[in-house]
């Protein structure tokens, strides 16, 4: 039976991340279908139809579904799901929300939050913030899982599927939306991005994370944050990297002024290589760094801005 | 208005766990237990909204050995009312949880049921979407602010692009993010009058719930170990390594 991934969206834009939950979810080895759930959708539901590899977008339209409410895409799912083997979701907040609530109707036990698939019925996932991998094999009659993105690569974006329409009759929000508070930044997107520069809670200030941004601008990299910088004020939520915020496995992780407390560990573990600022030798985020630099932060991140711009780095973004 | 609040006990987060050797788990023998930490900023709501003259009755349930008995202590200490330990030595996998947490609320009738976003062991973050799928009810999750209204709430989500405020209807549940609020720490005298607050002990099998597990945990593993790396003398060292870095991926 196929596989239906659920699309992530967000202001018209296909989220970058579902390319990578395709991924995983053609390798669960059935022919994958999109749904793409929403209202005024026809620009997501054609970024999704040039993913490659899938049968084909289906494509729910509603009010009811004009901003994410786990209750609408739930009930749109559980009609869908007689049709599926496996229905996958991102673990990001949609699918975090959606998931279990939708596992529950199917009396089904969700696996969450997979990093690893070794065959359509048995994945990894980590357990206790990333300090334990679990393998878990699912005998159950269907699978509904969601997937940790940053930890498959994204499918290309040479694909034709064809677009069919839902029946989203029926489908009523018991939610309301009454305002949602948006991080203005033209920054990448932090779950994807290739280069992500992260502040600790000794940047100091709301101001002295202008600096770290100032890097990320040079870089082309997202901005991310630890819990304590969040905290206090420092850096907006949605920056948050660690076991309760995002997780993120980009090419380069560069720490500036962070210790490495567990919690944010377990949210960069899947970096490829991380850079450490830091003044102590000492700290656990310093010990990991395949590069690490001694020395304040804020004498050491202009210098370091200067350079790269010295040695031609920077005026491209980076996806 | 009567509020739910479901806690579990968990291996101290502060504890640096260790899997077991035959990878059949993590040691839990001889480790600090405690509530999980999501689970206490949802204690500490309900017991605010109490304070704030919106809830009238607090009742906390775990599910778990005897010695869970010491988190729902901890809950009457920060001010909830009364207790439900529904005692098992089982590993009791999250839908189990919701359906036997349903149970309790078909017969607690709450109006509001609060719970933590995740557990620090196993990270599911299933429980509150589940029961709530089950019972029917509205959820809100991963909630960092919540006012209670005249039948409804408005509660402040934390989501991907920042936060968003949704309205609900009662009953509803909430799951509980970190910055929900700051949870108290019991003062003395509220630890030994916790003690006399009624808790009751209602063994597993008396919900007539299979809780038999759904999946086969294979094994545990420790994470792949990062080798440690090299320190660089200088900013110029630094950036001619992020140079090089950034050219191989334009390169790609």
């Amino acid at each position: 039976m196929a596989t239906l991934v659920l699309a992530d969206h967000d202001l018209g834009q296909l989220a970058p991340a579902t390319a990578r939950v395709v991924a995983a979810g053609l390798q669960l080895g059935a022919p994958v279908d999109v749904l793409v759930a929403g209202d005024d959708v026809d620009k997501v539901a054609t970024a999704a139809a040039a993913l490659e590899g899938m049968a084909r977008v289906r494509v729910a339209r509603s009010a009811a579904l004009a901003t994410p409410s786990a209750e609408a895409i739930s009930a749109l799912l559980l009609k869908l799901a007689p049709e599926y083997g496996a229905i996958v979701a991102g673990s990001a907040a949609v699918g975090r929300d959606v998931i279990p609530r939708l596992a529950a109707g199917l009396d089904l036990m969700p696996v969450t939050d997979i990093v690893a698939i070794h065959a359509a019925n048995r994945f990894d996932r980590p357990i206790y913030a990333g300090n334990a991998i679990e393998t878990v094999v699912s005998n159950q009659t269907q699978q509904v899982l969601t997937i940790r993105a940053s930890a498959f690569r994204p499918v290309g974006q040479g694909g034709s599927a064809p677009v069919e329409q839902v029946d989203a009759g029926g489908i009523a929000a018991v939610t309301r939306l009454l305002a949602a508070h948006r991080t203005e930044s033209d920054v990448p997107d932090l779950a994807t991005a290739q280069i992500v520069v992260g502040g600790g809670v000794s940047v100091g200030s709301a101001e002295g994370f202008k600096l770290i941004e100032r890097l990320a601008h040079r870089l082309g990299a997202a901005v991310g944050a630890t819990r304590a910088a969040v905290d206090a004020g420092y850096a907006p939520n949605d920056w948050q990297v660690g076991q309760t915020g995002k997780i993120i496995a980009p090419d380069v992780y560069i720490a500036v002024g962070i210790s490495g407390a567990l919690q944010h560990l377990a949210g960069i573990q899947g970096a490829k290589k991380i850079v450490a600022i830091n003044t102590d030798p000492e700290a656990p985020l310093v010990k990991i760094a395949d590069v690490a630099l001694i020395g304040d932060l804020f004498a050491v991140v202009p210098e370091l801005i200067e350079e790269l711009a010295r040695l031609g780095i920077g005026g491209q973004a980076q996806g | 208005m009567k509020i739910l609040v479901a806690v579990k006990r968990v291996v101290d987060h502060n504890v640096r766990i260790r899997v077991r050797s035959d990878s059949s788990g993590v040691e839990t023998d001889n480790v600090r237990m405690s509530m999980n930490p999501f689970d206490k900023h949802a204690v500490e709501a309900a017991v605010q909204l109490a304070e704030a003259g919106k809830a009238d009755e607090i009742v906390i349930v775990s599910i778990g050995p005897k010695q869970a008995n010491d988190v729902i202590l901890t809950a009457l200490a920060m001010g909830a009312h009364r207790g439900v330990l529904i005692e098992t030595n089982e590993r009791v996998e999250t839908l189990a949880v919701a359906k036997l947490l349903k149970a309790v609320a078909d017969e607690e009738k709450p109006d509001l049921i609060l719970l933590g976003k995740q557990a620090v062991d196993d990270d599911s973050n299933h429980v509150g979407q589940m029961l709530a799928g089950l019972l029917g009810w509205p959820q809100a999750t991963f909630a960092s602010e919540i006012k209670a209204g005249e039948g409804g709430l408005e509660v402040t989500r934390e989501v991907d692009y920042g936060r968003a405020t949704i309205a609900l209807p009662l009953p509803a549940i909430v799951t509980a993010d970190l910055r929900l609020n700051t949870p108290r720490n019991a003062a003395l005298p509220m630890v030994m009058k916790a003690r006399q607050k009624p808790l009751a002990v209602r063994p597993v099998a008396e919900f007539g719930i299979d809780i038999s597990p759904r999946l086969v945990i294979d094994k545990v593993s420790p994470p792949a170990e990062r080798p440690g790396g090299r320190q660089v003398a200088d900013t110029a060292e630094l950036a001619a390594f992020i140079a090089g870095e950034v050219k191989e991926l334009e390169a790609l």
